[in-house]
């Protein structure tokens, strides 16, 4: 026998040989039996090679990606580098430039076409409404139209009561 | 202990009770949907207290949600390794919610056929599980279960990109939908490498091992969808159904032609299987699910009786090492002791298995 194989990820003798085709490459794996066990290769169902791969290919482009930032959780693209994970939904807006050209390689298309949450639908919808009041309250009151306030107050705590929430002290 | 453990440990369980939908290859089918909460940081960035605050909030959403009434409701850090591990064992968990601490938990029903992780990856990783080949089931069942949870619960969701999770693969749909086939006679004819190919070309990854001329994981392969964003889920979950369909065709045939081929070659590796789990003394975790394999090829083929196929496929979860340590009762096993204790299991098992009839007419 050829001197025995090292496993790939420290320098033990391996003894755990895999391949998997992964966008159609053949990738062979050499692990000794501690790696094996924990990178979970000992569950039928837990291993992927084919998540490690796609989570290395995940880096984004640099000249996209600078100068940006979350500013609900701070969040800057060089994270992402080293987790493949954003920190919040929100960063999927702050860091549109990053993402939207590495989407376009990962998925059959780039934009949603399944299912949809009807409540968050719902909600989302009366929050869009009472943030165009509020501001068209305050454009009423900046401009003295006290009329025109009046009825968007109204219209306002119509809102609120539809979307169950409790009034808020108005402008 | 704490109770809770015991008490799911002990109820009959999907997987390894429900005798009515077990099938010739197709083991079990899995979905998985990946959640969030809107206006919170996903687990990986938020702290202990927002992790707490959001495990509180999704349990008590899920306590109330039809299906889910009466589950179990366990946190990673009340359990101890060994029970963790009993818990990945039996998929109910990942490793990495295993691995995890603060706030990660999981709500599981009575059979554990529902699973919701809570603060793994996403904030909720919604599983359903079912045995046997049943992905249209899976799918109404996970649907629904999705469509109450998100009346109390506020998600995370954008019109363009679908469902908001931490890492970018996940987005859209959420929605992994996977299938655990056992393929031994693509393996042993050496066709695995071409279904691999087929397969990807139609946008879903197959994982499991194979190659290197030994079949050390029981020819157990889990097929599922690569890609979640741009198509529906009905479309993902037919094309997925269909891929499987032509899988099972393709092993059905495979078993065929060995059986025409080379009339000896099934019936031997099969008859050497259950020999040595009848009188082995020291069988490994890989070896264990190797045997396992021949013998439920061997229930497929008519060779054992088919009521013997669900005790199979319970030891397949019964054999492995976490479940082995909690039948002994000890803290922990050296790998010799755990080897010993499992065929110890196995041989008193088989010693009430009818033993191989070759005369008996296979199922195809
Ligand atoms: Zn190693
Ligand atoms: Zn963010």
């Amino acid at each position: 026998m050829a001197s025995p194989l090292k496993c790939d990820l420290c320098d033990n003798q391996a003894t755990v040989h895999l391949t998997q085709i992964v966008s159609q490459k053949v990738h062979k794996v050499d692990l000794c039996e501690a790696c094996a066990q924990a990178k979970g290769v000992t569950d039928p169902g837990g291993f992927s090679l084919a998540d490690l791969l796609l989570k290395a290919s995940l880096n984004p482009e640099p000249s996209a990606a600078s100068g940006l930032r979350c500013e609900q959780c701070g969040f800057v693209p060089e994270e992402f580098k080293k987790t493949g994970r954003f920190g919040c939904p929100a960063c999927y807006e702050a860091l549109t430039g990053m993402i939207d050209p590495m989407l376009e390689n990962m998925h059959k298309g780039t934009a949603h076409v399944g299912k949809v949450p009807e409540h968050a639908m719902e909600r989302k919808q009366l929050e869009d409404r009472l943030t165009t009041l509020e501001t068209d309250l305050k454009g009423a009151i900046d401009a003295e139209r006290y009329e025109d306030a009046a009825k968007f107050r109204d219209e306002i705590s119509q809102v609120r009561e539809e979307a169950g929430m409790a009034k808020a002290t108005s402008i | 202990m704490p109770a809770p453990i015991e008490k799911l440990l002990s109820a009959p369980a999907e997987l390894t009770d429900n005798r009515a939908s077990k099938c010739p290859v197709v083991l079990m089918t899995r979905i998985r949907l990946a959640r969030n909460l809107a206006n919170h940081r996903f687990p990986g960035r938020a702290d202990d207290s927002e992790r707490a605050e959001i495990f509180a909030r999704c349990r008590d959403s899920l306590a109330t949600t039809p299906g889910l009434k009466r589950s179990f409701s366990v946190t990673m850090d009340e359990l101890d390794e060994q029970q963790r591990q009993l818990l990945v064992e039996r998929h109910l968990v990942s490793r990495e919610l295993a691995d995890s601490k603060a706030g990660a938990g999981a709500i599981i029903n009575r059979d554990q056929s529902i699973s919701v992780m809570v603060n793994e990856e996403d904030h909720l990783r919604i599983q359903v599980l079912r045995t046997g080949f049943q992905l249209k089931k899976a799918w109404n069942t996970i649907d629904a279960l999705d469509s109450a949870l998100e009346s109390s619960l506020n998600y995370a969701f954008s019109s363009k990109l679908g469902y908001l999770t931490a890492c970018p693969t996940n987005l859209g749909t959420g929605m992994r939908a996977s299938a655990m086939m056992h393929l031994p006679a693509l393996v042993i004819v050496g066709h695995m490498e071409k279904v691999v190919r087929a397969v990807n070309q139609l946008g879903m990854v197959v994982r499991g091992l194979f190659g290197e001329g030994s079949d050390a994981s029981g020819s157990i392969f889990q097929i599922s969808n690569q890609t979640t964003l741009g198509e529906t889920e009905l479309v993902i979950v037919k094309r997925l159904q269909s891929v499987l369909k032509s899988i099972v065709e393709h092993e059905l045939n495979a078993r065929d032609r060995l059986l025409e081929n080379s009339p000896g070659k099934l019936p031997d590796k099969i008859g050497r299987a259950f020999g040595i789990l009848k009188h082995g003394h020291l069988i490994s975790s890989s070896e264990a699910m190797n045997l396992l394999s021949l013998v439920r090829l061997g229930v497929d083929l008519g060779y054992f009786p088919e009521e013997q196929r669900l005790a199979v496929d319970r030891l397949f979860i019964e054999a492995q090492p976490g479940h082995i340590l909690h039948r002994s009762g000890r803290p922990e096993l050296e790998s010799e002791e755990r080897d010993q204790l499992r065929a110890e299991k196995l041989r008193s098992e088989f010693a009430n298995f009818t033993p191989p009839n070759y005369d008996s007419v296979g199922l195809n």
